[in-house]
């Protein structure tokens, strides 16, 4: 094999071509593709919820609320089914990310340590993530609105 | 169109955030806490608005849109009542949101048991 640059030798480039085409593309890639097809998906369906009670006389902005309320109430009910998962397991955080995900990141664990009680069972793991959300999301809001009210904007 | 952007602007944001936690190695809860927070962040830099109004519910529907609702909240409750309202304004925006996760939440976990 008198070959001494590797890819002069057109069997290797034909070779690495090939490993190549049927290498399996980074995971990394894969994910963030499927997130965005899924989250997409989501997104477009609120969107039409949002549309579909405009239709019936709400303005955008108060069509925001029930259109939540919908979403919410649909993630709740797909986990309960258990195709929530399979959501989250082909979409990652396109599942996770929209508001049905965090139904979903509610009703879970709720679900799940439901043999421990109603009340520290499914009362307190209600928030396991929802308690983080909202503790540092209220914070930031609350920091946020602070420099805004301090400015005089908002 | 705006279900076109809808759909753009909901997915680059999943998007982002499994790029994020892929790349940062985060949980899930992690990845969830860190993009309310810049929604919250964008709400009060003014951009995350204009976000809103170019894709709807591609903006409002992923978790950064809670925490701009927060700050959205805020600000209406310090227009109406004052400073109080910086205690106010977060729970009032989000009250349909939250009242509806716990109520449908509760339903769902008594109502169904967990597929093994």
């Amino acid at each position: 094999m008198g070959v001494g640059i590797r890819g002069q030798d057109p069997r290797i480039q034909r070779y690495h071509a090939y490993a190549n085409r049927i290498r399996p593309r980074p995971a990394v890639i894969r994910n963030a593709w499927w997130a965005f097809v899924v989250g997409g998906m989501i997104s477009l369906l609120g969107q039409g919820i949002t549309w579909g009670f405009q239709q019936v006389g709400l303005t955008e902005n108060a069509a925001a609320t029930p259109t939540s309320i919908v979403l919410v109430g649909l993630g709740a009910l797909f986990t309960g089914l258990g195709w929530y998962d399979r959501i989250v397991k082909h979409g990652g955080m396109g599942g996770t990310l929209p508001i049905t995900g965090f139904a979903n990141a509610m009703v879970a664990p709720a679900m799940e340590f439901r043999a421990e009680g109603l009340i520290m069972g499914v009362g307190a793991k209600l928030f396991t993530l929802a308690g983080p959300v909202l503790v540092y999301g209220m914070a930031t809001a609350f920091v946020m609105g602070a420099i805004r009210y301090a400015l005089g904007i908002g | 169109m705006m279900f076109v952007w809808a759909f753009l602007v909901g997915g680059l944001m999943c998007a982002l955030a499994q790029l994020v936690m892929d790349y940062l190695k985060l949980t899930p809860a992690q990845t969830l806490v860190l993009f309310v927070v810049l929604g919250a962040v964008g709400g009060g830099l003014g951009v995350y608005s204009k976000l809103v109004a170019a894709s709807g519910a591609g903006a409002t529907v992923p978790l950064p849109g809670f925490g701009y609702v927060l700050v959205e909240g805020i600000d209406k409750a310090v227009r109406e009542k004052g400073v109080w309202g910086l205690f106010t304004g977060g729970f009032t925006a989000a009250a349909g949101g939250v009242k509806a996760a716990l109520l449908f939440g509760l339903a769902a976990a008594v109502a169904f048991r967990p597929k093994a």
